[in-house]
């Protein structure tokens, strides 16, 4: 790394085209996002006028606000942790099993390819509370399932088909880590008298906690992000506030709402946030990189 | 193994059954939807086997007219998709390695700044900044083109960070010998790095080919003309439908349609994408 | 240097659709799926088929709030399509936006073309008129709420469908007894049992004359009315005399379905209804409550209607106008009229519709304009004004809601949606000073 190439105007041109579309598709328009978070403005732009910090404090005034990042963060956490829970036991069942393991594999790694939007789409018919198959089967067995109504069906919901698609990638990190766990420890504790059970909490599980600290992360930046499109596709934010996560709100403010004031200020928040998170991602990253 | 024990390999494979009906199960209602009149959706259950019309509806949806506002036939609209992931896939590949090249090996002033500046792509989803990102596009008059779908897409970091991580793995020795062998950084770049980066590069490809392909909100603001329909956009545009009939049965079709082409991608190179999973780690 | 781009660059140069036609091109973005919009692009194909010098393009754009986001952006770019649809909450901030919008009857004066409002039905234009009685957009699809009835289920239960609220309580009831799993559900919630029911009791739904008057306006749902009105629905909720079936029209599901004996809907869902139910079904005028008055106002309009947007070439105006002039032949109109169940804009297409017979075929389908243009509408019944109204309109979807799934009384989710609804009533205010 330390060795290096002299020329001077080389890099330069090396840099040129990434500079170019980052300066014209993002610098650019996040600055007009970031500079739009100061003034109020018509939908249709035909006036504005400058407010200072007046949709911050707003929104930082707004009980709703505070509700959304709630919804958030519980909708994160519960994608994280139902996502991680359900890819490690598949994944050790999956390690276990000599024959069919890469039938297996296969066939649970696909659904990460489904765009966001579409895994909505396919959730929601399941669970339309008329016609669902899902919803008609609950019913049957006494549950009156309505996520129109009911608030917490609603995010039951989302929860389901945001960590359907986000199992498959969990499941191979899992996957990864428990090939990568050296035999001779398993067969130690083995011969010890540990079983499965025992071994698994004592041995494995903690040499797999690397691998769940950085899943954690991840999937908490998946739900908080690239949700949208399930959310969107489902419950547009509904019933109530029960489903809008922030950047659906967003979204929803700017987009539907036309009030780009308020859409942006929440922007810049989001990111400082996404900030925040990028930088302890990529120090991770960093740290792994030089270990 | 480590012992045997039956009854616990038969309930791992139990598990994974299971596991695998799960993940199944939407896709299966999907198909079987699919095969009935739009009206077996509305009237009641949404029947678990198959009907009879399901070559019908999959052959209008293929070859004349997705339908529910969407005048144009799958096939086109795969093009389009096709296109515009893989358009956003080369080019992103093909800026970020030279840029991470840069970064990696010259000294340069300023190096930590453009860093910096395209580290930040990663902080604004598009979903965010797409308001000033559609007026740029249409002050370039790219809407309704396949530039404008892709190249907007194409500015964000990820793809630098993993080019950057991988040469920076590279031991020095190497580049010392090049450079004693008198070999400029071209050749060093064409005959050291690339061969180096191939696995990364098709592993980074399968990744981006998945995230292009899966794009929706963009595609949907941009195109008005319905040559440049992507087919996951035109999924939104068919289930907002409104005050009306909603054809279910062609668009479960077309939802089917529309992932199998990033499923057969990641089915047919799992170990690509498996590797550039664990590679972007993003 | 980077092959990919130039190349990616030149391809795209090479797919560009050829832009040398001959015709002027206008272009029409709308909102209308499905079957409705195989219709948009047949009147518009018939349109072109007519006269050589314009192409009007028809361009689904996705649900209506989509849509005029979409046109909005276009507009802030400079790439807006010359006409746009949009829906009846939308009207007051493009009323607003007086650079960006080209008002119809001064459009239709200055491409010198034959105009007079007076043809139109003033139930449907006075939604889109202002205050000195010139007409701003252009009608195109509008309807107002009606009541759909399953006629099987009704005679299960030996019912009549209901006139009044108090004989849907009566109804409701002896359905459950029957057996039946809920007595009615409704479609757009806020805009039937807010918007319409103030309308139709001759009460305010906001200050200021329903917003006409002044973007002053406040917001006044929160009255007796319709405290007593959404208490009542929340305590039928409880007994299943009504059941939510969620916001805009996916409760449809649940009349559909037969899960639901009576459905209150937009008259523009008769062909969706029509399609997919699988019972006989009539239809009949809005329910009111016999106990506030005695004979009930003129139900208002839903749906939306063309607007033409500044900032083009002025010979696409004269092609707008043409085509603005043909959408209101009577012919046209009654055409469109049967087809999508929407009213008629014009008396004229109204008298040929019913001259055709088609009422008469099928039945139902002339409640909605009978109940629409009955008596003589109040301020109180006009239409709404409000800015940010779409954003309004969700607010009561999650207020109501609420009320719906027992978190909140009646009272307090409407004192709270007018608070709520009121502060965005001043933001559209000092953003259109």
């Amino acid at each position: 790394m330390t060795v290096t190439f002299p020329q001077r105007p080389l890099p330069w041109l090396l840099l040129l085209p990434q500079l170019l579309v980052t300066a014209i598709f993002f610098l650019w328009p996040a600055g007009q996002a970031v500079k739009q978070a100061f003034y109020q403005e018509d939908a249709f732009g035909l006036s504005s006028e400058f407010v200072g910090l007046e949709n911050f404090s707003h929104l930082l005034h707004d009980p709703l606000y505070y509700a959304s990042i709630g919804t958030t963060l519980f909708f994160s956490f519960a994608v994280a942790f139902v996502g991680i829970a359900l890819a490690l036991l598949l994944a050790v069942m999956a390690d276990r099993v000599m024959r069919g393991q890469i039938i297996y594999k296969t066939l649970l790694i696909w659904p990460y390819a489904v765009a966001p939007a579409l895994a909505g789409v396919l959730w929601w018919v399941m669970f339309d509370p008329s016609t669902g198959p899902i919803a008609v089967w609950l019913k049957s067995m006494g549950i009156n399932w309505n996520h129109f109504l009911n608030g917490n069906q609603a995010m039951t919901l989302v929860v389901i088909a945001a960590t359907w698609k986000q199992i498959s990638y969990n499941f191979l990190f899992f996957l990864a880590g428990l090939q990568a766990i050296p035999r001779s420890l398993i067969e130690a504790a083995a011969i010890d008298g540990a079983s499965p059970f025992k071994r698994f909490w004592t041995v494995v599980f903690p040499l797999l906690s690397p691998t769940t600290f950085f899943l954690l992360v991840v999937n908490l930046v998946y739900a908080f992000f690239d949700t949208f499109g399930i959310i969107d596709a489902t419950t547009s934010g509904g019933p109530g506030q029960s489903t809008k996560i922030l950047v659906y709100k967003v979204y929803d403010d700017g987009f539907i709402g036309l009030d780009l004031g308020s859409s942006s200020a929440q922007s810049v928040i989001l990111m400082m946030i996404v900030g925040v998170m990028t930088v302890i991602q990529f120090r991770y990253i960093e740290r792994k990189v030089q270990y | 193994m480590i012992e045997r024990r039956p009854w616990l390999t038969l309930f791992s494979h139990c598990i994974l059954i299971l596991g695998i009906i799960a993940v199944a199960l939407p896709i299966w209602v999907a198909l079987v939807a699919s095969t009935h009149p739009a009206e077996a959706f509305k009237q009641g259950v949404i029947p678990l086997w198959f009907g009879d019309q399901g070559w019908i509806t999959w052959k209008k949806v293929l070859f004349s007219a997705a339908g529910n506002g969407v005048d144009v036939p799958v096939w086109l609209m795969m093009i389009n998709s096709l296109v515009m992931a893989l358009a956003i896939a080369l080019g992103k590949i093909a800026i970020s390695i030279l840029s991470a090249y840069a970064i990696v090996f010259f000294r340069f002033p300023l190096r930590m700044l453009c860093f910096w500046i395209i580290f930040m792509t990663l902080m604004l989803p598009v979903e965010v900044r797409i308001v000033p990102t559609y007026k740029v596009v249409a002050d370039l008059s790219l809407l309704n083109s396949y530039t404008g779908l892709a190249l907007p897409l194409i500015a964000s970091a990820t793809a630098t960070f993993l080019f950057r991580q991988c040469f920076l793995t590279i031991p020095g020795e190497l580049v010392e010998a090049a450079r004693i062998d008198g070999a400029g950084p071209w050749r060093f770049f064409k005959d050291i790095l690339l061969p180096l980066s191939r696995t990364n590069i098709a592993a980074l490809f399968v990744i981006l080919f998945i995230y292009g392909w899966n794009q929706y909100l963009w595609p949907l603001l941009i195109t008005t003309d319905d040559h440049y329909y992507t087919l996951v956009m035109s999924i939104k545009r068919m289930v907002s439908v409104a005050e009306g009939d909603i054809a279910w049965n062609s668009i479960m079709a077309t939802t089917i349609l529309a992932m199998l082409p990033p499923v057969l991608v990641v089915v047919g190179m799992q170990k690509l994408f498996v590797k550039g999973l664990v590679d972007t780690e993003k | 240097m980077n092959k990919m781009t130039l190349s990616a660059l030149t391809l795209s140069a090479a797919l560009l659709p050829l832009a040398s036609q001959a015709a002027t091109e206008i272009e029409w973005w709308h909102a209308m799926g499905g079957a409705n919009g195989e219709k948009v692009n047949e009147i518009a194909a018939n349109f072109n088929k007519s006269q050589s010098d314009y192409i009007v393009k028809p361009v689904y754009k996705g649900n209506y709030s989509e849509t005029m986001t979409a046109a909005i952006a276009a507009f802030r770019a400079h790439q807006q399509p010359d006409i746009v649809q949009v829906f009846e909450v939308g009207t007051a901030t493009m009323m607003s936006a007086k650079g960006a919008i080209y008002p119809v009857y001064q459009l239709m004066k200055d491409a010198g073309e034959k105009f007079d409002s007076k043809n139109y039905l003033s139930a449907v234009t006075g939604y889109y008129t202002d205050s000195n009685g010139n007409m701003l957009s252009m009608p195109f699809n509008s309807s107002t709420p009606v009541l759909y009835y399953n006629k099987d289920l009704l005679a299960k239960a030996n019912v009549e469908p209901p006139k009044t609220w108090e004989e849907m309580d009566e109804a409701g009831k002896k359905l459950r007894a029957a057996g039946v799993q809920c007595g009615f559900t409704t479609a757009w919630q806020s805009w039937i049992q807010l918007e319409n029911l103030s309308a139709r009791h001759n009460v305010a739904f906001a200050t200021e004359d329903d917003g006409f008057k002044s973007t002053k306006a406040e917001l006044a749902f929160n009255g007796p009315l319709q405290v007593m009105h959404i208490s009542k629905m929340a305590e039928w909720q409880k007994e299943g005399v009504f059941q939510y079936g969620g916001r805009t029209n996916d409760a449809a599901a649940k009349f559909y379905s037969g899960e639901c004996a009576m459905y209150t809907e937009s008259s523009a869902g008769y062909s969706g209804i029509r399609k997919n139910a699988s019972f006989p079904f009539g239809v009949s005028q809005l329910p009111y409550w016999q106990s506030q008055i005695d004979k009930p106002l003129n139900t208002i309009i839903g749906g939306a209607s063309l607007w033409a947007m500044q900032g083009k070439p002025s010979d696409h105006y004269k092609g707008v106008a043409k085509f603005f002039s043909y959408l209101s032949q009577p012919e046209v109109q009654a055409d469109w009229h049967q087809f999508s169940g929407y009213l008629p804009i014009t008396q004229a297409a109204y008298d040929l519709t019913k001259s055709q017979g088609f009422y008469d075929k099928n039945p139902g389908t002339e409640t909605a304009v009978i109940q629409m243009t009955s008596g003589t509408p109040t301020v109180n019944s006009k239409g709404l004004r409000l800015g940010n109204f779409a954003q309004i309109r969700d607010i009561i979807d999650e207020e109501l809601e609420s009320v719906w799934s027992g978190k909140q009384d009646a009272k307090t989710a409407l004192d709270t949606a007018v608070k709520r609804g009121n502060e965005l009533l001043r933001k559209f205010e000092k953003a259109n000073k």
